[in-house]
């Protein structure tokens, strides 16, 4: 168990002191509900695309790519170089004209302005709830690593951040979520930018870091650069790691599921939306997409060290005596590792510092069907921090985490106030109503969606599959909708039938496949098969890959046919929502990096540069 | 824009990266305080007071060329 001394708890109680401090100072300029939900669109473009890649920037984001990075090594990337940064240079040039110039207030209310309210009452509900469950994950997953990593209590630890997240976004509303998110991103950079400064001195470099992971791939079967080239295991999903070949991740990752979230998600369409103009909304996604595209570089490049790094490296002082002494139970300590250069397992199955997964039940390390140590992947990157950081900067790494968890976490609760006081309280329960009363109500459901969220922390702790459960739920909703969308904005003849009938064909033809499917190794369940096993996939993620693919084709043709046989809208009525009926932007900036299109030019550009250096 | 968030943001990497270096510099020399041989405590405390420092600094800037 780590301790942590008074210069780590000084940098995190300044951090604390800092976000609830800019939530009052920025309390006096809410006055109106726009004020609350949208800033009263009034935000520079370079805050709010540091806040539309921050407010992604969750526990997924930092723990989860680090898990990805030491399971799956730089392939990792492709999350970013082809699963986000394209979808982002997309959102920013093709449709954020329509969300922005139609003066919807959410993703909802323009689904109800282009197609009709039966899909806004559909998207808005579905949004709703995935988003204080969304919110409920990244508090457990807060306190349950707080509680393993420091020994904090689980209760406290949720209790605390909870508060922090609801004072601040209560007080300030849409601006403060925005202003802390800028201020997490900068110390989520500075807090894990000497960790992979550290952690790759500490191997040799990059050169250091391949011929170790070479090492890893020959003893799980793969060629020596499995795990440090990014393409170029692609051409069959056997040969690399992910177990994916280039056409699944290509269509399933690179087209549905990130054009399905960066196109469609409010939780980041709605930073951008508080934009103080139309090219600075239109800026934002691409403001976002140049740092995005150096992230792995900081939350992956740690999980792929954590596989290397030996006991041999620069270890703790505290974690030197755990080792001495032998753990305790349940406490986070770098297990005994391969001695540097060989390529043998580690003594019990762990890689690098990367602990073993234990048996709840008998505390016995976790053996896969091969008989082969099951990894934490999870814990590659707080391992990589309490193994590098002495005191001090430990403090800085560990508000780093607590940054990233609590933005993941008021980016959901700030989407969710305004999709429930707009599209839902405004529109079913009390319309038209002054004012005031939606921006007390928006002060309400902050309070309700923080404590759903709490609540669904622990119905995630009480559960052993409910987090699987619910990423399951979220890509069967989330990978049809860019169909929807898609078709909206580009295609005047959709209609609202067509659209409503669509989503819900999606989302059951995801289920279906889902159900007929299996990864290997997995068992008839939560992981799929629960309709008989049909197909298995090599890994998980193919499954995933491929059940979004269904999921959109389904909702892309259904809607196109039913739109075929009912009656499209006035083209009068679709002015501003759709492309063709939409007089092109005009962008008057100066300098040409403050015009979209230059700017696109260069983030892809760039993006293409990175896929061939690592390829 | 109603609050520059530059001063904020420059308060509080100037504040946290104050202690760290000040930390580092008196703790220079003792057991696990530089990994992989960097003081890095206090390396990292000088960079986080410097950009701290250089975002209070456009702060300033831009609220004395709005008043001009």
């Amino acid at each position: 168990m780590t301790t942590l001394r008074w210069i780590d708890y000084a940098v995190m109680l300044a951090y604390f002191a800092f976000v609830i401090g800019i939530g009052a100072a920025l309390r006096r300029y809410v006055r109106t509900s726009e004020d609350f939900f949208l800033s009263g669109r009034s935000i520079p473009a370079w805050v709010t695309g540091l806040a539309f890649i921050s407010a992604n920037l969750g526990a997924q984001e930092v723990i989860g790519m680090g898990a990805s990075g030491a399971k799956y090594g730089i392939a990792t990337s492709h999350f970013y170089w082809v699963g986000a940064i394209p979808a982002m240079v997309f959102v920013g040039l093709f449709m954020m004209p329509f969300y922005y110039g139609s003066r919807a207030r959410s993703v909802p209310e323009y689904l109800k302005l282009r197609f009709d309210e039966k899909t806004r009452g559909l998207n808005a509900i579905s949004f709703a709830t995935m988003t204080v469950f969304s919110s409920g994950i990244s508090l457990y997953a807060m306190g349950k690593l707080l509680n393993l990593l420091l020994g904090w209590s689980f209760d406290a630890s949720i209790l605390v951040a909870a508060g922090i997240v609801l004072a601040y976004i209560f007080l300030g509303g849409l601006t403060s979520a925005i202003y802390n998110e800028v201020l997490q991103f900068f110390l989520i950079v500075f807090g894990f930018a000497p960790l992979v400064f550290l952690g790759l001195r500490d191997v040799g470099g990059w050169a250091g870091l391949a011929q170790r992971l070479a090492g890893v791939a020959a003893v799980n079967g793969y060629a020596p650069g499995a795990y440090t080239r990014s393409w170029a295991f692609m051409g069959h999903a056997s040969q690399n790691p992910v177990g994916v070949e280039w056409f699944g991740l290509v269509m399933g990752l690179g087209f549905v599921l990130s054009f399905g979230y960066w196109c469609t998600d409010f939780l980041v369409v709605q930073r951008a939306m508080a934009a103080n103009s139309m090219t600075a909304a239109r800026r934002t996604p691409l403001i976002a997409a140049l740092p995005k595209m150096l992230f792995p570089f900081l939350v992956i490049i740690p999980g792929m060290l954590a596989m290397v790094v030996t006991s041999r490296s620069a270890v703790r002082p505290a974690i030197a005596s755990a080792q001495a002494t032998g753990p305790a139970p349940g406490a986070l300590v770098a297990p005994a590792a391969p001695a540097i250069g060989s390529d043998a397992p580690a003594p019990g199955g762990g890689g690098g510092i990367v602990p073993a997964k234990l048996d709840p039940r008998t505390g016995e390390p976790l053996r896969d069907a091969r008989g082969r140590v099951v990894l934490d992947y999870d814990l590659a990157t707080p391992m990589m921090l309490v193994h590098f950081f002495p005191a001090g900067l430990l403090g800085l790494g560990l508000t780093a985490l607590l940054a990233s968890f609590m933005s993941g976490m008021a980016g959901n609760v700030t989407a969710f106030n305004t999709v429930w006081t707009y599209d839902l309280y405004q529109s079913y329960v009390r319309p038209g109503a002054p004012d005031a009363h939606y921006l007390a109500m928006g002060r309400y459901a902050t309070v309700f969606g923080v404590a759903i969220s709490v609540a669904a922390a622990y119905v995630a702790a009480s559960f052993n599959n409910i987090m699987d459960f619910l990423q399951l739920v979220f890509a069967f909703v989330n990978a049809p909708l860019f169909a929807t969308f898609a078709l909206g904005m580009f295609w005047r003849r959709a209609t609202g039938h067509g659209a409503f009938t669509g989503l819900g064909a999606g989302t059951l033809a995801a289920a279906a496949h889902h159900g007929l499917s299996l990864p290997a190794g997995a068992a008839v369940g939560v992981k799929g098969g629960y309709l008989g096993v049909v197909t298995t996939y090599p890994s998980e993620l193919a499954q995933t890959f491929w059940t979004a693919i269904v999921a959109w084709v389904t909702c892309f043709v259904v809607t196109i046919v039913v739109s075929l046989v009912t009656r499209p809208r006035p083209a009068d009525e679709l002015r501003g929502l759709v492309y063709g009926l939409t007089p092109k932007p005009e962008d008057r900036a100066r300098r040409w990096y403050e015009r979209p299109a230059p700017l696109a030019v260069v983030v892809l550009t760039l993006t293409v540069l990175l896929n061939l250096v690592f390829f | 824009m109603r609050l520059d968030l530059r001063t904020p943001l420059g308060a509080l990497f100037g504040m946290v990266g104050a202690l760290l270096a000040g930390y580092g510099a008196a703790t220079l020399g003792q057991p696990g305080t530089a990994p992989t041989g960097i003081p890095i405590d206090l390396v990292w405390g000088l960079v986080l007071l410097g950009f701290g420092l250089t975002m209070l600094a456009l702060a300033r800037r831009a609220r004395r060329d709005s008043a001009a």
